[in-house]
C-alpha cells in the first residue's frame, strides 16, 4: 500500500476534519473528499491528516487553534514535517500559497495545478474562486504521479473541467525561455535572492533564456486577492454558527448569544481580521469600488500573464520573502506575503516550486512545468 | 382629494422540477416528514458544490418566454448573505447582475379595460427552509426540506393600480404558467407567494408617494384585504397626519386585518451580493433556447378562439375546456380519435369534469389519457355502449389508467346485444308483470311508457338500442 498524507482542509469520512479552526474541532464529515475517493481507488492508504493553519489562509501554520508550530524558534510547517516520513506526497489545499510557501522553506516539491483541473468536492471552501488542491512531495515524480490521480473531470464539482482540457495538462512541451519577475526580487531576504541567482545560473546552463521582466499589473495581484479570498471566505465561514454542527459557547443566554459567543471563542484573530475586510468589501458602499475592482485587476492580470506566454514558456518568482518566518512573526503578514503567491492563486495559472522558486506556467503547463522539475531535479543531483 | 395607487408585485413561484436546484434531492415535500428530502449539498455542509439542475433552467427560460421577456443568453448565479436559522449556508444563490429574463409583459383584463403590465426582470433562485413554532413548548424546529427548492421571482415594474388588477394579473401569472407546466402555483401550497409593493399619490401626480412592502398573504383574497386596508392607511396619513410613513417592510395578519412594521429601509441588511464562483456563467446557445421555445403551448385565447371557430364549439364550452391545459389536452386528444368535437367537449364538461368535482381535485390534477377517452366515446357514438355504462367505465379509467374501454366493456357486460330476440322476451315478462302501466299508457298516459321502458332497459342491464327496445315496447303493447 502506498501511503498519503492529506492536509485537514480535505474532508475524510473516518477521521474529523477541522481546517484549523476550533469552529469544526472534532467534525466528522458524511463524505469525502473526490482527491481522496481517488486516491483510495489507486491503492493509497492515508497515513496521516496534516494540520493547518485556520482555513488555511494563513503564512504556513502559525494561527491553528492549538497555537503556532514552531521548531526551533521558526514556525515549521506540520505538512512539510510528515513528509518527512515514509508517504509518497501529501494531496493540500493551496488557498493563499501556504503549501508553496511550505515547500519552497523546507526544500520540497509542489504544483498547484491548473484551477478546474482537479476537483474541489470535498474540500472545505474558503475562497473557491482561486483554492485549488495541490501536491507536495519530496520529487517531482512523486507529484507528477499523484497528479495524474486526482485529476480529471468531476461532476460534483461545477468548475470542473472537462476531461478533455485535464489532458492537456499532460502535454509536454520544453522550457526555452523564462522571465524573471523583477518586481519581486527587491524585497526578499539574502537567502532567498541567492537561490534566484543560483537557479538563474543553473538555467543559462541548460541553455534556457532568461530575461527580468517588470509587470506592475502581476505585481498588484495580492491586493486584488486579499480582497477576493476575504470576501469569498466571509461568505463561505457564515454557516458556522454553533447550531447545527461545530463549536458551541458553553455559556449563552438565548440564541443571539449562543451565535455570538460561539463565534467569539471558536474563530482566531486573524480570521475574524479577514471575515471583517472580507465583509465589509461587499457592502453596498463598497462593492464597485472595491470587489468589483478587484475582479477587474484578476481579469487584467490574466491578461497580462497571457501576453507574457507570447514569448515566455514561464515565469519566475520567489515563493516567499524568506526561507524562515521567526516565530513572533504578526498574523497578518500574510496579507503581504502572499504578494509571491497571490499571482497564481488569483489567476488560477498552474505553478511549481522547486529548489525554493516558483515557476508559473499558462494554463494546462502543469505536464510541462513537472517535467522542467523533474529534469532539473536529475541534473541537480 | 383624490389618490391613486400604484402597485408593484414580486411573485416566487416554485418551479415544478423533479429534484432541488443544485442537489439531486426529491423538491416535492408538502406534507413530507421534516427533514426527509434533504443531503448534506442543500443543508449547506462545507465541501458539497452546487451543480445546477438544467431543467431549472428551462423552466426558466420557457417562463420568460411565456411572459414576452428578453432571455439573456449569458445567465449566472449570485451568492446573497443573510443569516437566518433556515438558510442553513448563511447564503441563497440567486441571479442578481444577470437574470434569465428581463424586459417583458403581461396582458390583462379587468372591469376597466385591457392593459399591459411590464415585466422587470424573472430571476431563478433556491428557497429557504421553514421555521415550525411550537408555542406550547415556546421552540422553533428548524424543516431544511424546502430548501433548494427552485424558485423563480417574477418582479413586475409598479404598473398596477389596485386589487382587481392585482389579482387579474396575478390570475394571468397562473395560467400562463400552467400552461406552460412550469409551476403547480397554488398559494395554498405556498408554491406561489406574492409581495407587495405599494404607494399613494394625489391623482395625476408624477411623484411616486412613500413605498411599503407587504409580505405574508397566502391567498389572493388576503392580498386584496391586504392592499385595501394599506391604500386606507396611506391616505389616513397622508390627510389626517395620523402616522408619518417610511420607507418600511410590512407583514400582513390576516386574521387581524392588519399590517405591521417588520423593519425599515435603515436597519434592512445588506445583503452584499457577489457572483457564485462556483456556478459557472450559463451560456444558452441558439439550439437550446430554439428547443425551449418549440414546447411552448398555445395561449388560452388562441386556443379558445380555435374551439369556437375551428370546432365550433360554444363560448361557454370553450371558456370551461380552456380553463387548464390538462384539461384541454385530453379534450385534443379525444377529438382526435373520436373526430366529433361536441361530443368530446360534453364528455369533458359533463362526466370528466364533474367526476374530478366529486375526487376534489383539480382541472390541472386531471390525469386522463384523452385516447382512451376517445375510445370510450366511439363506443358510445357507434352505439356499442349504453351512455350509463360508459360512464362506469370511465369512472374505471380514472382508478386504473390502464383500462381499454372496449375490453373492459366486453369482460363486464356493457356491450350492447342486439338479440331482438332476448329484448322481446324481457318486454313480454315486464309487460305481463306491470298491468296498470299498460292500462295507463293504453289510457293515454305516456309517462307510463317510460315506466316500462326503464324497467326493460334494467332486465338488460342497459345494454340495448334504445330506439330498438322503444320500438319492441310499443308494438307488443299495441300487439296486446
Amino acid at each position: 500500500m502506498k501511503k498519503i498524507i492529506v492536509d485537514d482542509m480535505l474532508l475524510t469520512k473516518d477521521l474529523p476534519t477541522t481546517a484549523g479552526s476550533k469552529m469544526l474541532e472534532g467534525y466528522m464529515s458524511l463524505f469525502e473528499a473526490e482527491a481522496i475517493s481517488r486516491l483510495n481507488g489507486a491503492g493509497y492508504t492515508i497515513s496521516g491528516k496534516a494540520e493547518v493553519g485556520e482555513f488555511a489562509i494563513d503564512l504556513i501554520c502559525e494561527t491553528n487553534y492549538k497555537g503556532a508550530f514552531v521548531k526551533k524558534g521558526k514556525l515549521a510547517s506540520p505538512v512539510a514535517e510528515m513528509l518527512e516520513g515514509d508517504a509518497e506526497a501529501a494531496v493540500c489545499m493551496d488557498v493563499n500559497g501556504s503549501v508553496r510557501r511550505a515547500a519552497a522553506q523546507n526544500s520540497l516539491v509542489s504544483i498547484k495545478p491548473t484551477y478546474g483541473t482537479v476537483s474541489r468536492f470535498g474540500t472545505v471552501p474558503v475562497a473557491c474562486s482561486g483554492e485549488t488542491v495541490s501536491v507536495m512531495a519530496k520529487s517531482a515524480d512523486n507529484c507528477e504521479a499523484v497528479l495524474s490521480i486526482i485529476a480529471g473531470h468531476d461532476d460534483k464539482d461545477g468548475t470542473s473541467l472537462s476531461d478533455e482540457d485535464c489532458a492537456k495538462a499532460k502535454e509536454v512541451s520544453p522550457m526555452r525561455r523564462i522571465a524573471v519577475l523583477g518586481n519581486m526580487l527587491k524585497d526578499t531576504d539574502l537567502a532567498v535572492a541567492r537561490k534566484i541567482e543560483i537557479f538563474r545560473e543553473n538555467l543559462a546552463a541548460k541553455g534556457i533564456e532568461v530575461c527580468e521582466i517588470n509587470s506592475d499589473v502581476i505585481a498588484a495581484s495580492s491586493a486584488a486577492w486579499n480582497v477576493l479570498m476575504c470576501a469569498e471566505l466571509c461568505n463561505n465561514v457564515s454557516r458556522y454558527d454553533g447550531v447545527k454542527y461545530g463549536y458551541r459557547a458553553e455559556n449563552f443566554s438565548g440564541i443571539d448569544e449562543l451565535y455570538t459567543n460561539s463565534r467569539t471563542e471558536a474563530f482566531g484573530e486573524l480570521l475574524k481580521c479577514a471575515i471583517l475586510f472580507g465583509s465589509d468589501t461587499l457592502s453596498t458602499e463598497n462593492y464597485m469600488k472595491v470587489y468589483d475592482k478587484s475582479l477587474r485587476v484578476r481579469r487584467v492580470v490574466s491578461e497580462a500573464f497571457n501576453a507574457l506566454f507570447e514569448q515566455y514558456d514561464a515565469v519566475m518568482m520567489p515563493a516567499c520573502s524568506s526561507f524562515d518566518y521567526s516565530e513572533d512573526i504578526e498574523d497578518t503578514a500574510v496579507f503581504e506575503e502572499n504578494y509571491y503567491t497571490a499571482p497564481a492563486s488569483i489567476t488560477g495559472l498552474p505553478a511549481v516550486v522547486i529548489d525554493g522558486v516558483q515557476l508559473v506556467g499558462k494554463a494546462f503547463s502543469e505536464g510541462s512545468l513537472l517535467a522542467f522539475a523533474k529534469e532539473y531535479e536529475k541534473e541537480a543531483k | 382629494m383624490k389618490y391613486e395607487t400604484v402597485i408593484g408585485l414580486e411573485v416566487h413561484v416554485e418551479l415544478a422540477t423533479k429534484s432541488k436546484i443544485f442537489c439531486s434531492c426529491s423538491a416535492h415535500s408538502f406534507g413530507a416528514e421534516p427533514n426527509s428530502h434533504v443531503c448534506p449539498a442543500c443543508c449547506g455542509m462545507p465541501g458539497m458544490l452546487p451543480v445546477v439542475n438544467k431543467r431549472v433552467v428551462d423552466y426558466g427560460m420557457k417562463a420568460g418566454m411565456m411572459l414576452n421577456c428578453h432571455i439573456n443568453r449569458t445567465t449566472t448565479f449570485d451568492k446573497k448573505s443573510y443569516y437566518y436559522p433556515d438558510l442553513p449556508a448563511a447564503y441563497q444563490t440567486t441571479q442578481w447582475f444577470a437574470p434569465v429574463a428581463v424586459n417583458g409583459t403581461v396582458e390583462i383584463e379587468t372591469s376597466g379595460g385591457k392593459k399591459s403590465v411590464r415585466i422587470k426582470q424573472i430571476h431563478m433562485e433556491e428557497d429557504a427552509g421553514k421555521l415550525v413554532h411550537d408555542i406550547r413548548e415556546d421552540t422553533t424546529h428548524v424543516d431544511f426540506n424546502r430548501t433548494s427548492v427552485p424558485l423563480i421571482e417574477i418582479v413586475s415594474q409598479p404598473d398596477l393600480s389596485g386589487a382587481e388588477e392585482v389579482e387579474a394579473y396575478l390570475e394571468r401569472l397562473k395560467t400562463l404558467l400552467r400552461y406552460a407546466k412550469v409551476a403547480e402555483c397554488e398559494m395554498a401550497h405556498g408554491t406561489m407567494r406574492c409581495d407587495v409593493n405599494l404607494s399613494v399619490r394625489p391623482e395625476g401626480s408624477n411623484v411616486l408617494g412613500v413605498r411599503t412592502e407587504m409580505k405574508n398573504m397566502n391567498s389572493i383574497e388576503a392580498i386584496k384585504r391586504a392592499i385595501e386596508y394599506e391604500v386606507s392607511r396611506h391616505i389616513d396619513a397622508i390627510e389626517n397626519g395620523t402616522e408619518v410613513l417610511v420607507q418600511e417592510t410590512r407583514r400582513w395578519d390576516d386574521i387581524k386585518g392588519k399590517s405591521y412594521a417588520m423593519r425599515t429601509k435603515e436597519t434592512a441588511g445588506d445583503y452584499r451580493y457577489f457572483p457564485d464562483p462556483n456556478v459557472m456563467p450559463i451560456v444558452i446557445d441558439d439550439e437550446w433556447f430554439d428547443s425551449i421555445k418549440a414546447t411552448l403551448p398555445e395561449l388560452p385565447e388562441v386556443k379558445k378562439a380555435r374551439y369556437t371557430g375551428e370546432y365550433g364549439l360554444s363560448d361557454y364550452d370553450a371558456d370551461q375546456l380552456t380553463k387548464s391545459i390538462a384539461v384541454c389536452e385530453c379534450f385534443e386528444d379525444a377529438y382526435s380519435v373520436c373526430g366529433n368535437a361536441k361530443d368530446a367537449a360534453n364528455w369533458m364538461i359533463s362526466e370528466v369534469m364533474s367526476l374530478l368535482n366529486v375526487k376534489k381535485m383539480t382541472y390541472d390534477m386531471l390525469d386522463l389519457n384523452g385516447i382512451t377517452l376517445g375510445e370510450l366515446i366511439v363506443l358510445v357514438s357507434g352505439g356499442k355502449v349504453g351512455r350509463a355504462n360508459a360512464k362506469k367505465i370511465l369512472a374505471a379509467i380514472f382508478d386504473d389508467p390502464s383500462i381499454v374501454p372496449e375490453e373492459y366493456a366486453k369482460a363486464n357486460g356493457f356491450i350492447v346485444s342486439n338479440d331482438t330476440g332476448l329484448i322481446a322476451t324481457v318486454v313480454k315478462e315486464t309487460v305481463a308483470a306491470d298491468p296498470k302501466s299498460v292500462a295507463d299508457f293504453k289510457g293515454g298516459k305516456e309517462k307510463a311508457l317510460m315506466a316500462l321502458f326503464g324497467k326493460c332497459m334494467k332486465q338488460l342491464k342497459g345494454n340495448c338500442d334504445p330506439q330498438v327496445l322503444r320500438k319492441i315496447l310499443i308494438d307488443h303493447i299495441n300487439g296486446l
